[in-house]
């Protein structure tokens, strides 16, 4: 299915919320969103969660014949699908240039930056190596799907541990994960992918873009490194014209932005090895949230509060409000009611009404025939 | 890949350049006469072929046409022979689509298509011998097609490929240096401006040598830009005097 179009309104909307330097979420311009990676139950799966932009990748591996041209190398093979439950745009089985270019982003990204040790990989060399499949699929799009999936495949292959091999002559025995322990891949460096959408002709940019953000956006700049500020890869795309400067501008914010996000890439994986020595539950299942309905909740809206005072003392000024008059014990007169211009009878004009004053008398509306009303509670009136 | 000496100490590469030099750069026009605009051109030993035809109607599904802007349709593609070894699949690979994405991209922000509303242009190109630098040959030959053409662009459009070996900026990589598993930056420039229309880089190059390779790659897209002015300009002179007189 189509996806809906960008309306004119929202498109000029939002350009002009990027030349004043605001994003739809209030983040700054270099600010990325919130990033929370979990591990799921076997090893060499991960989930990536950028926002609400969520990506899952699983790695496996095979043994299989290596390729002709490298008889000592194991092979890497990427893939990454969009699925239709990221969005209403992607379609099964359609190759759409947002797929080729993911794709092949990734692949440069991972495979000609050599992060993994591939000779490691091999078993027997010209007969059999270790072919590591990675898959990303996305479960949602709302924006950057390139750093989330680098993040995303990255992680997952820290995390995942291949069969230990044992090699007899010619006879491969294949320990399964029981017998013995498997082995984690050998990874050389981490390299992420890092984002900058340009706008207006080149004299905007922004980092991590969401998903409207990325509609409007004239093109794309993804510059992968490593913390040990390496550029692993730089593609420029969307036929932008850009300046050596910001080219040399955005590898250094992305080196800055590379060096946190690896940080957290080894906290997670620290905090999930620790829980599976120490025997306690982890998988996606415990990473979920336990969302239980115990009251009404609303997310707190931030509100601007800079110059509340001020703007609270001068409507006060505006306006003199005067002190409350005590009338009687537990009455209290604020101000004067004005006159009730309902139209109603004359005598009922004459009488001064106002609003905050109890009456004194009961008043009695019955319809009872009798000639006398006895009312009970009358203290309760 | 061990014993292959990328820069020697007295400075020499593999082809016996020097660092900073680029490869013969030879280009002619006009090799067709059916298309609108076509050219052949070799750089060093890559060789490379670009047909134009355009601006015509949108072909096909008319929901592809804009209103305003002429469509860019590019299609990239390597000849079998052109490789070492025979190449299987010549186009519809991820490579080869990520290519033409490229270049599509590179001519629709170099080309004024705002001048040709609802319109198309077809750029095919296809490598002949690929020597290192198939897309800066790709995109020089188109840049030269679409002169010929006649379809009007706001500069010439030049690429080249720069390297990082030893410290050294090496200029216009031929296969052997590309594949040696070094940086290669491909670089597609607007010379008068100095905007940048592609940037690509893979394999690993420390933040701090960036700039020394982007100027390096910059200055040999400038010294391509004045060999495709002399090509356009002896060739319109060689049309004149063919058909003066």
């Amino acid at each position: 299915m189509r996806d809906t179009p960008l309306s004119n309104c929202e498109r000029r909307f939002l350009l002009k919320a990027v030349e004043e330097k605001k994003r739809l979420d209030g983040r700054q311009t270099y600010d990325y969103r919130n990033i929370k990676i979990t591990f799921g139950t076997d090893y060499g799966c991960c989930i990536v969660e950028l926002g609400r932009t969520r990506v899952l990748c699983q790695v496996s591996c095979e043994l299989v014949p290596p390729k002709d041209s490298r008889p000592t190398e194991g092979i890497m093979f990427f893939n990454l699908e969009l699925s239709p439950m990221a969005s209403p745009a992607f379609e099964p089985n359609r190759q759409s240039e947002l797929l080729v270019m993911l794709n092949r982003q990734l692949e440069r990204c991972l495979r000609n930056s050599k992060c993994i040790d591939t000779e490691s990989l091999c078993v027997v060399s010209g007969e059999k190596v270790w072919q590591i499949r990675v898959d990303v699929h996305v479960l949602n799009h709302d924006g950057n799907l390139m750093d989330a999936a680098s993040i995303a495949a990255i992680s997952a292959l820290s995390h995942f541990r291949r069969p230990d091999v044992a090699i007899q002559g010619r006879d491969i025995t294949v320990f399964s994960p029981e017998e013995r322990d498997p082995i984690p891949l050998s990874i050389y460096h981490m390299p992420i992918c890092v984002s900058f959408a340009f706008f207006l002709q080149g004299s905007y940019l922004l980092v991590d873009p969401c998903e409207r953000e990325e509609r409007v956006k004239d093109g794309l700049l993804v510059i992968a490194m490593n913390k040990h500020r390496e550029i692993c890869s730089i593609q420029s795309s969307g036929g932008i014209m850009l300046l050596k400067d910001q080219v040399l501008r955005c590898s250094k914010i992305a080196s800055v932005k590379v060096s946190e996000i690896t940080e957290l890439i080894n906290k997670a994986l620290e905090n999930d090895r620790k829980i599976r020595k120490e025997g306690g539950k982890f998988g996606f299942a415990e990473s979920m949230p336990k969302e239980r309905i115990t009251a009404l909740k609303r997310d707190e809206a931030p509100v601007e509060m800079t110059d509340v005072k001020e703007t609270a003392s001068e409507i006060n000024i505006l306006r003199s409000v005067s002190s409350p008059v005590l009338v009687a014990m537990g009455t209290a007169q604020v101000g004067e009611g004005i006159v009730n211009s309902w139209g109603l009878d004359e005598d009922e004009e004459d009488e001064p009404q106002t609003e905050d004053t109890k009456t004194d008398e009961v008043m009695v509306i019955s319809d009872s025939e009798e000639e006398e009303v006895v009312i009970l509670n009358e203290e309760a009136q | 890949m061990a014993g292959l000496e990328l820069l020697s100490d007295q400075g020499y590469r593999l082809d016996g350049r020097k660092a900073s030099e680029l490869r013969k750069v030879q280009a002619r026009m006009s090799v067709f006469a059916q298309a609108d605009g076509s050219a052949y051109l070799e750089q060093g030993n890559t060789k490379a072929l670009a047909v134009v035809y355009g601006p015509h109607e949108t072909r096909g599904s008319r929901s592809k046409s804009l209103h305003d802007r002429a469509v860019i349709n590019c299609q990239y593609s390597m000849a079998t022979f052109s490789t070492a070894e025979r190449k299987r699949r010549p186009h519809g690979d991820r490579k080869s689509s990520e290519m033409s994405l490229h270049l599509k991209q590179t001519f629709e922000a170099a080309v004024l298509t705002e001048l040709y509303p609802r319109s198309q242009i077809d750029i095919y190109v296809k490598i002949l011998q690929a020597d290192g630098g198939n897309y800066s040959a790709c995109v020089n030959a188109a840049t030269l097609a679409l002169v010929d053409a006649g379809i009007p662009m706001r500069d010439y459009v030049c690429a080249c490929t720069a390297g990082f070996v030893e410290d050294t900026p090496l200029a216009d990589l031929c296969h052997a240096e590309e594949s040696g598993g070094g940086t290669a930056l491909a670089l597609a420039l607007l010379p008068r401006s100095g905007n940048i229309a592609l940037l690509q880089m893979d394999a690993r190059l420390h933040q701090d040598h960036l700039d020394a390779l982007i100027e390096a790659a910059m200055t040999a897209c400038k010294g391509v830009s004045k060999v495709l002015d002399g090509v356009v300009r002896q060739h319109l002179e060689e049309v004149s005097v063919l058909t003066r007189d």
